[in-house]
């Protein structure tokens, strides 16, 4: 029964989230009726799986959201952007009933009621009733539910039941589809129904009696008496596609105006037309048979399988080793062949952890919604790139990061409507995310076009707390960079959001943590991006093992351009000037002996591996290229993890340690080296 | 007695169970409980910047963990290894973190009950290795055994390590 708690609350948590996007959606497209089908939906089930599963207070506070929403559905208030920011909060507060059933949110769970019913009686005359009562009419409702409807739980005695309260109905039974008494199934449902019905509401009454079994069963519905149903069809199957249709159609266009402008004035009254009733119940089937094909799978199984590959992958490049060193042809095939395999295993493990990053964007609009709310800037969100995949802790890890930066954005850099308006631009200040894969890397920016990052204050503030002399010559990013320090923030006054000065350095030390890196770039009154750049993976890389001195470093693969070997000559001529010539362009190297300080003497013939990040390239002079190697990257502890030219160790095939070489602070390195060079010259 | 914060392994009986070993010369000991294992020597991966304290890592049964030698820290001639050389692996609690360590140690000895009322603070004076780095000095067959402060020597040079990664970071 736990389990089944347990499962229920993870199912719970995702109507949940679906509920929050359906709603965000709704704000930018309030008369989207299929939008406003699946929250109630939503929230539907969430009472009925909730009292299910003796969540009462979650059960009894959806009933009162669902009823509230319900008038919304039936098209008798609009979804204004009260109401659903109501609903929003309401769903939050279903979240906390769904996480501490036992606590007591009573009070709370009242205040939200009370707002929500202010705000559906604010928004009640905004929209007319949507079906001009024209009279009633008689329709011939004819429907089958398929062979295992009991089995999911439908009931057509209740369906008949609702029928019967829309009006006067005829109920006929068909009994073609009952099978001879000994192929019968006790359990199957085998009949249909054909109901006459004469009723004053419209078809999408009658259609909503169904909402719940519509995606399985057949339905038809057709007006007996034709001519007269006919002119009124077309309002109720799409409202606001064809508000000019016809002249009797005049109320509904007046409500659906109304229902818009306090969303948007600028926004043209034809949004997205409802859709036709085949078209979601298509739609959700589909949906249905997907969501049967994947399997929910917790997430320290997939670790523990995760650190059993890793281990796998260790043992086989040991096997590789060994066959390799032997004569035996008949191991080295099977070693290859496991190779091939534990390789294959790998990437499809690696895979299986990958989400893409839309997971985390999607959590950020709620955000934005809250903070403009809070911070009264009209904020517009916009994301792109939402593909892009990362490893699923690396996702988990970002989350705080990113609402830390957007917090900063939408408090410090966006500007109020007022500023903007001075300034010339656009009232609605743009809060853009977007992510790229590049090379080994995500790339995840966070740009506003809010007012910069203000130089004076900065460097103000660094000179109060002592970072930098008053009046000291600095570069405007080493400027900038000041903002990661522990306790800075120029945020004149603090707010509920931001301005406490924990933050950046929290952002950034995480950021490392994750073996990223972060920038930061600003123009004055033109906005801010910060830039995110993390690893695809934090688990297994592929790397080239090489050798300096005794030691042996691995290199990830992903950064390496190409090998090349150091002459004799040249090593002598480079003594000065640590500069090779790829191609008619100028490489710094570092020489990993010397940095090292292995103490060893050269090899005659050293090569040079050319590694990037990025645009900026730099040469690492090693004694020898050693080969390939599946990389398992294990953690150094804490008394090496003050080191940044090491970003991680592995153990080789012949069970020795290797360390892995941190691509961006060497070639950073090599940058600063080339830089002083340059000055020297 | 020793007053320093960190938790000694005294129990209620006034007794500690260790784990002797030879450095140098010296007789030391480590509280039995928190040692992991005593492995052969192994094939040891220097680690470049990172000091003589902690200077290199080992393969620990397929984690990668630290080599550090105590010799550094009480200022003693580092020898050759020998045969009886041994690696102790421990476990400390670095900023809260549980983290294995490898010891060096010159020849493993016995595990053994220390008498509280044998215990004595390290001198003041007289003594060339730094007071903090040791928990108590206690007397047994005419001889000294060093039970070193481990939890503060890895704190000091993990924080060392910290202020200095960052100094060269700036």
């Amino acid at each position: 029964m736990n389990e089944a708690i347990a499962i229920f609350q993870v199912e719970a948590r995702e109507n949940l989230e679906l509920i929050e996007q359906g709603l965000l959606d709704l704000l930018d497209r309030p008369e989207d009726r299929d939008l406003v089908d699946a929250v109630f939906r939503g929230l539907h089930t969430l009472k009925g799986s909730g009292a299910m599963f003796g969540f009462d207070a979650l059960a009894g506070f959806t009933h009162h959201c669902e009823t509230a929403f319900d008038r919304v559905r039936k098209g008798e208030v609009a979804a204004t952007t009260d109401l659903v920011s109501a609903v929003l909060a309401a769903r939050d507060h279903m979240r906390q009933l769904l996480e501490d059933p036992s606590g007591d949110h009573g009070a709370a769970g009242d205040a939200l009621l009370a707002d929500l019913e202010r705000a559906v009686r604010e928004a009640d005359g905004a929209a007319a009733p949507e079906t001009p009562k024209a009279g009633a009419t008689t329709w011939r409702v004819k429907f089958e539910l398929p062979a295992d409807a009991f089995r999911n739980g439908a009931n057509p005695l209740a369906l008949l039941n609702e029928l019967r309260d829309l009006g006067e109905a005829h109920v006929v039974v068909d009994t073609s589809r009952v099978p001879p008494l000994s192929r019968m199934e006790p359990t199957d449902l085998h009949l249909g129904w054909t109901v006459t019905l004469t009723t004053e509401h419209g078809r999408s009454a009658i259609e909503d009696v169904f909402i719940f079994v519509m995606d399985e069963m057949t339905l038809s519905i057709e007006a007996v008496d034709a001519e007269a149903a006919a002119p009124q069809e077309a309002p109720q199957a799409a409202p606001q596609a064809a508000p000019q249709a016809a002249p009797q159609d005049a109320p509904v266009q007046a409500a659906a105006e109304p229902a818009q402008a306090p969303v948007s004035a600028a926004k043209p009254a034809a949004v997205a037309p409802a859709a036709p009733a085949a078209e979601p119940a298509e739609a959700g089937g589909a949906k249905a048979a997907k969501a049967a094909e994947s399997v929910r799978v917790p997430a320290d199984r997939l670790d523990e399988l995760m650190d059993r590959v890793g281990e796998l992958v260790i043992a086989q490049s040991r096997l590789s080793q060994i066959a390799a060193g032997g004569t035996d042809v008949a191991l080295r095939a099977v070693s290859e062949e496991i190779e091939r395999l534990s390789g294959e295993l790998r990437d499809t493990m690696m895979v299986l952890r990958m989400v893409p990053v839309s997971t985390l964007f999607g959590r950020f609009r709620r955000l934005v919604h809250d903070l403009a709310r809070e911070t009264g800037k009209a904020i517009e969100l916009s994301t792109d790139g939402e593909s892009t995949e990362i490893d699923k802790t690396v996702i988990e890890r970002l989350a705080d990061p990113l609402v830390h930066l957007i917090r900063n954005a939408a408090d410090h850099g966006l500007e109020t409507a007022e500023d903007r308006a001075a300034a010339g631009k656009p009232a609605t200040g743009r809060i853009r995310l977007s992510a790229h894969q590049s090379g080994g890397e995500v790339v995840i920016t966070i740009r506003d076009d809010g007012r910069g990052i203000d130089r004076d204050r900065v460097r103000a503030k660094a000179e109060s707390q002592g970072l930098i002399e008053p009046g000291a010559a600095i570069s405007d990013h080493d400027l900038l960079q000041m903002i990661f320090h522990p306790g800075f923030s120029t945020a004149a006054a603090v707010t509920n959001l931001s301005g406490r000065g924990v933050g950046m350095d929290v952002v950034k030390r995480t950021i490392e943590g994750l073996r990223g890196s972060i920038d930061i770039a600003s123009r004055p009154g033109e906005g801010s991006e910060v830039s995110l750049r993390i690893p695809l993976t934090l688990a297994i890389i592929d790397g080239l093992l090489v050798r300096v001195g005794h030691g042996r470093y691995v290199i990830p693969l992903d950064a390496v351009e190409e090998c090349l070997e150091l002459s004799l000559d040249e090593d002598l001529r480079s003594r000065g000037r640590s500069f090779i010539s790829l191609r008619n362009s100028l490489v710094p190297f570092l020489r990993l002996r010397e940095m090292f300080d292995t103490g060893t003497p050269p090899e005659l013939h050293q090569k040079v591996v050319v590694v990037s990040t990025g645009a900026e390239r730099i040469g690492l002079v090693v004694d020898q290229i050693i080969g390939d190697h599946q990389t398992v990257i294990k953690s150094m502890s804490k008394l090496h993890s003050g080191l940044p030219t090491f970003s991680g160790a592995t153990i080789l095939g012949d069970g020795g340690v290797a360390l892995i070489l941190d691509v961006g602070h060497l070639v950073a390195k090599g940058q600063q080296q080339e830089a002083q060079m340059r000055e020297a010259v | 007695m020793s007053e320093t914060a960190e938790t000694t392994g005294w129990t209620g009986a006034e007794q500690m169970e260790v784990l002797t070993f030879e450095l140098n010369g010296e007789l030391f000991a480590l509280e039995a409980v928190a040692v992991q294992e005593i492995m052969d020597l192994a094939p040891e991966t220097v680690v470049p910047g990172a000091g003589a304290f902690a200077g290199a890592v080992i393969n620990f049964r397929g984690k990668v963990i630290p080599l550090s030698d105590l010799r550094v820290a009480f200022a003693m001639e580092r020898g050759e290894p020998t045969i009886d050389s041994r690696i102790v692996v421990i476990e400390i609690d670095l900023d809260g973190e549980p983290t294995l360590v490898g010891l060096r140690t010159d020849k493993v000895h016995e595990v053994t009950t220390l008498a509280r009322a044998d215990a004595e603070a390290p001198p003041s004076v007289g003594m060339r290795w730094r007071p903090e780095f040791i928990q108590c000095l206690v007397k047994r067959d005419g001889e000294f055994i060093v039970v070193p402060a481990l939890q503060t020597l890895f704190n000091q040079q993990h924080d060392a390590r910290q202020s200095t990664a960052s100094a060269t970071r700036h």
